[in-house]
């Protein structure tokens, strides 16, 4: 019986495994949907947005049938390896700490992170200015990262959970700020524009597109714009480690999109300013 | 399967054990309170007290707690005028919304449970009360609500399980209790199988212990009914 059991699994592994290998007319690719500009949802509940679009282009140079599939942001990574669909496109960071478990297409678009508050707010009044790369701090950056941190200290700081903006308040912020962890980028802007949250860190293109509305209209950056360490090296596809060959095709196709111009028009299109790289 | 990660995660998600505990404990007892009045108002021959212990019990019962947890932390922040008065204090805390929606939650339910053990005391049994001179608050205190409670402790133990288990909903409003912390590590293990079955694990202890409980109490209360063995 047991004998029976295991060959039943072995062959299930089998034909799952061979149903990956080689084809990719179809390809499904997991989204968050709670993250515009990068991808939202409308009001009549469809995908939309930047990566949205991209997707679709992306899936015409593959010749490929493209299924998006929205998956909350904590669970994105399993459900990638658990085969739920077969590509991340989420405005995703490319980092060391993902690196170990997926695999990433090159960068598609980079856009630095700032601290957002309240013009209300006390500590609206450091100003937004300067940009700091964590992977060449000099005199000047060091600088505008001191005076953040004496700004931010004793501040309850937001950020979506698992994400690079959560490592960095981690590491660079430590024990000096709380921080607050939100399942959802929008459920983020919402409480800091009630002022549960001092200050929240965000990439700065999903927070611009907050103040264009009514109820973020009373938010502004401050602080550097910040990038590169704990903020990886841009967003980019993940994939399966094995799926080494989609890996191959996204590349492709980025390169395809990046040629004749069309990857920095869907950027242009949804932030008003060409994010892509 | 990472049986080292299951052994390392377990006293992590033991630290959010503790606000597991203090969210069922203070929203069962204040809810169970707030029930008794509730399931009054809907037995009492007033037209206006029936039809808002009705209206109340349709709308906690009729609707999701997600929701309700989501329109009292969300939802009430949006208010400008909550935001400036004095409350704000109250909702600007998540763990107060938390206790906030759990209670007016298990409020609604435990009511009808308790509306239920109170009628199905007998008539004989009022009556014999009533003969010996009982009435009103006497009436109630010794003899209706005892045997109420009696009678709805099964149904009221169903509802305590379901509340332990009601609060992971929580830690979606920033709330770190035992799925809270699950999810954290998740985030940074992607391992989702074996922290989750810690998890389960852990609550499945706790509501073990509720149960044990329950069946303590209503061993005690009704000898009469168990069998001799």
């Amino acid at each position: 019986m047991k004998k029976y059991f295991l060959t039943l699994i072995a062959f299930l592994l089998m034909t799952i495994s061979a149903a990956y290998a080689g084809d990719w007319s179809k390809i499904k690719i997991g989204t968050e949907g709670a993250y515009p500009p990068w991808n939202g949802t409308n009001a009549a509940g469809e995908l939309e947005g930047a990566e949205i679009d991209l997707v679709r282009d992306l899936c015409a140079r593959m010749n490929a049938e493209c299924e998006l599939v929205a998956q909350d942001w904590d669970g994105i990574i399993p459900a990638l390896q658990n085969g739920k669909y077969d590509a991340i496109m989420a405005g995703m960071s490319i980092t060391e700490e993902r690196m170990q478990v997926i695999n990433f297409s090159q960068g598609y678009a980079n856009e630095p992170a700032s601290f957002s508050v309240l013009k209300s707010s006390s500590l609206a009044a450091l100003g937004h200015s300067g940009k700091v790369n964590m992977d060449a701090l000099d005199g000047k950056s060091k600088k505008l990262l001191n005076s953040l941190k004496k700004t931010l200290k004793g501040a309850t700081v937001g950020v979506q959970g698992s994400t690079t903006h959560e490592n960095f308040v981690k590491q660079v912020l430590g024990d000096s700020v709380t921080m607050k962890s939100y399942d959802t980028q929008e459920n983020l802007e919402l409480d800091l524009s009630v002022g549960r949250i001092d200050a929240a860190l965000s990439d700065q293109g999903s927070m611009e597109k907050f103040m264009e509305s009514d109820k973020g209209k009373k938010i502004v950056f401050i602080g550097p714009g910040l990038g590169g360490g704990p903020f990886g090296g841009g967003v980019g596809v993940g994939l399966r480690k094995n799926d080494t060959d989609l890996l191959k095709m996204f590349n492709k196709a980025i390169d395809g999109a990046r040629a004749d111009g069309t990857l920095a028009e869907h950027f242009t299109k949804w932030f008003g300013k060409d994010i892509s790289m | 399967m990472n049986y080292e990660l299951m052994i390392e995660t377990f006293p992590k998600l033991l630290v959010g054990l503790n606000i597991t505990i203090q969210l069922v404990s203070i929203s069962l007892f204040v809810g169970f309170c707030f029930a008794i009045g509730l399931a009054l108002l809907r037995l009492s021959n007033n037209l206006f007290l029936n039809f808002f212990a009705k209206t109340y019990v349709f709308y906690f019962r009729g609707t999701p707690l997600l929701v309700q947890i989501f329109l009292i932390y969300y939802g009430i922040a949006q208010f400008e005028f909550i935001r400036e008065s004095f409350v704000w204090s109250f909702f600007k805390e998540p763990y107060w919304c938390a206790i906030l929606a759990l209670t007016l939650n298990t409020c609604a339910y435990s009511s009808e449970i308790i509306r239920g053990g109170i009628q199905s005391v007998s008539f004989g049994q009022i009556e014999s009360a009533k003969s010996t001179g009982m009435s009103g608050f006497l009436l109630y205190r010794r003899i209706i609500l005892p045997i109420a409670f009696r009678q709805a402790l099964p149904a009221y133990g169903n509802e305590m399980i379901l509340m332990v288990k009601a609060t992971s909903l929580v830690s979606t409003i920033t709330i770190m209790d035992i799925t809270g912390i699950a999810r954290l590590i998740i985030a940074k293990t992607f391992s989702p199988v074996e922290i989750f079955i810690v998890a389960g694990l852990i609550y499945l202890t706790i509501n073990f212990i509720v149960t044990r409980l329950v069946n303590f109490c209503e061993i005690k209360l009704t000898p009469y009914l168990r069998r001799a063995n």
